[in-house]
């Protein structure tokens, strides 16, 4: 219950957050990626901001927690760097990212709901393909 | 194109960061938007749904709020609806493969500094200053 007040209260910033900084706009978006264009680069201002404050955040979780154990180090692998190109790709066609869409649907605008489906039908594409390699490498064994 | 606004863009980023942070020390949790929406479609084993669809319904909600205040949300689409349902599929699996998008890979694990969210930020922000240049200044078609 306290769990899910926080977490409301936390989506409820972030979403007011992407809305000031105008990143629920696909055109700002473009318009940072658009280096040779006439380049726009308030996202860099975005995420300097998000930065700082939620480093200081780390630091002080960081203190808090000093017995626990430090998080498994996965390495940089080919799964992450495909990953990020098909993800890269995709958000350089339209400008959307998957926090900004969510956002953008308070709009009620076809267009963004028409990208959040296809987003959901993409990470849904992904459980499926890793639930069947689950269950073939059970049959495996 | 669009004008260069670095104060609201500070503002805005001062509040993600605040919202990653609450999630970390409130809940213990990485404020990623596609874990968190990925999660909450299909749960892993002993991943709950509550938070994360707290979260998820808050999003909207704070956009809304934020829009009532500071002016009308501006959702400027230039991309075409074929190109919008490719880039969305895009989106979406290549953020659950690759463990993380601009939220969780850019602002969380970057601030954690962990190496491989720098790899991953480094990498789609180039990908898509590439797909820019490619689809806007070589084909002219977005």
């Amino acid at each position: 219950m306290d769990d899910s007040r926080t977490a409301a209260i936390s989506g409820l910033l972030f979403g007011a957050g992407l809305t000031v900084s105008q990143m629920t706009n696909p055109a700002k978006v473009m318009a940072f990626l658009d280096v040779t264009g006439s380049w726009d680069p308030t996202l860099a201002f975005v995420m300097g901001g998000a930065l700082l404050v939620s480093a200081i955040a780390v630091r002080v979780e960081k203190r808090r927690s000093a017995d626990s154990q430090p998080s498994p180090s996965a390495s940089i692998d080919a799964r992450l760097l495909s990953g990020a190109v098909l993800f890269g790709l995709g958000w350089g066609l339209a400008g959307f990212c998957p926090g900004p869409a969510l956002a953008a649907l308070a709009t009620g605008s076809g267009e963004v709901l028409l990208f959040v489906v296809s987003m959901i039908a993409g990470m849904g594409l992904f459980e499926g393909l890793q639930r069947g390699r689950a269950t073939a490498a059970a049959g495996d064994a | 194109m669009t004008e260069f606004t670095p104060l609201s863009g500070t503002v805005g980023g001062v509040l993600i960061g605040s919202a990653a942070g609450l999630l970390l020390l409130a809940n213990h949790r990485v404020a990623g938007i596609s874990g968190i929406l990925g999660n909450a479609l299909w749960p892993g084993a002993g991943e709950q749904r509550g938070w994360r669809l707290s979260f998820l319904v808050g999003l909207p909600l704070g956009a809304l709020a934020a829009s009532v205040v500071a002016g009308p949300m501006v959702v400027d689409i230039e991309t075409s609806s074929p190109l919008l349902i490719a880039a969305g599929l895009l989106v979406g699996f290549g953020t659950r493969l690759g463990s993380g998008c601009t939220s969780g890979h850019g602002v969380c694990g970057m601030s954690r500094g962990s190496p491989r969210s720098i790899a991953a930020t480094l990498t789609f922000i180039a990908v898509g200053a590439l797909t820019v240049f490619v689809t806007r200044h070589l084909l002219g078609i977005a």
